[in-house]
């Protein structure tokens, strides 16, 4: 399915359009949050890009690992413990490998899942990056399971995370900051599940 | 003595609330976190880890902490030094520093002070 450079030019791409959305994520965080989401995760992709020049060549799961440490050390806001410590548990299920297939994605994709939701002590349904990325990783498992096409069941993915973004419109935040603002919350679309959608957007137009 | 560290997403509040603590306890080895590098809001990986080292002995140092991301980076700070006596303390954060730094001035082992700021996180004001 992919290789190591390929890893990289994703990784890549991710920031970019990050750096794009910045504004857009910023403000979805100004109603619900502390407003840092989009600047938070401009910095920290900014710095992952800078050690990706030196990772070519490097087996897949250390890529993902450096992408985890630098999002920790540079994001500032709880995106940075926990999209910090998913790309860590995914580069530790990939292993030294440095060429994967679909089942190696679903692989990495759950244990990034079970990262975040031990960092965050979070579960589906809180109004978070998970209500992306847990119908996403259900629609992956179940349409690669079926045909084994991975990128038809990445494709179904990324419309799953779409769905679960639009549904956090329609919950109340019980984790983060937003929680502090009750039925306020309601109506606005999550930024993490945002930036969480965006990612498997870019994975699925790169593949 | 026991070190303590006070992260803070603002690193005028982890100041003040040293400050505040070291009031009660001047001795007390009580080092401020917040904010990143550059004094912005957030919560710092390094900050964290060099706070740690600045003041950690074999009686073990303890973190209290604000909310979300403190919390979370502290917990990674941790994982990251596994050979070091190390424990997060759940309370009020002006409170248990108080407590906290006047227990270590007191040479408190790390278990006492856990012990008497979870007494002081059961307090009520009114």
């Amino acid at each position: 399915m992919t290789d190591s450079s390929k890893v990289i030019e994703i990784l890549k791409q991710i920031g970019e359009q990050i750096q794009m959305e910045k504004d857009f994520l910023t403000e979805l965080d100004n109603v619900i949050g502390d407003g840092d989401h989009g600047i938070n995760m401009a910095r920290g992709f900014k710095e992952v890009e800078k050690k990706l020049a030196d990772l070519s060549g490097k087996d897949i799961g250390s890529i993902l690992k450096t992408v985890g440490m630098s999002l920790v050390s540079t994001v500032g806001g709880a995106s940075g413990p926990l999209y910090g410590t998913a790309f860590m548990r995914a580069g530790v299920a990939v292993g030294a490998k440095t060429e994967i297939d679909g089942s190696d994605f679903i692989a990495a994709l759950e244990a990034a899942i079970g990262g975040i939701e031990m960092r965050g002590k979070a579960h589906e349904g809180e109004k978070t990056m998970l209500d992306a990325l847990i119908p996403a990783l259900n629609a992956i498992k179940k349409s690669y399971a079926e045909n084994n096409d991975f990128k038809a069941a990445l494709a179904q993915g990324v419309e799953a995370a779409e769905k679960g973004v639009e549904y956090t419109k329609t919950i109340i935040a019980t984790k983060g900051r937003a929680s502090y603002l009750g039925e306020r919350s309601l109506g606005h679309q999550d930024p993490g599940a945002t930036s969480a959608c965006l990612m498997l957007k870019v994975i699925d137009r790169m593949l | 003595m026991v070190g303590i560290i006070i992260v803070s997403h603002s690193q005028k509040l982890a100041e003040g609330v040293a400050e505040l603590a070291k009031m009660m306890a001047a001795d007390a080895p009580v080092v401020p976190a917040g904010g990143l590098d550059d004094g912005t809001f957030g919560t710092s990986f390094e900050k964290i880890s060099t706070a740690i080292d600045s003041v950690y002995t074999d009686d073990g140092v303890v973190i209290l902490m604000d909310m979300g991301s403190a919390v979370m980076t502290a917990e990674m700070v941790i994982e990251n030094m596994p050979e070091r006596k190390i424990r997060m303390l759940d309370c009020p954060l002006v409170e248990g520093a108080v407590v906290a730094a006047v227990g270590s001035s007191a040479n408190q082992s790390l278990e006492e002070i856990a012990e008497s700021v979870q007494d002081a996180a059961s307090e009520k004001k009114l």
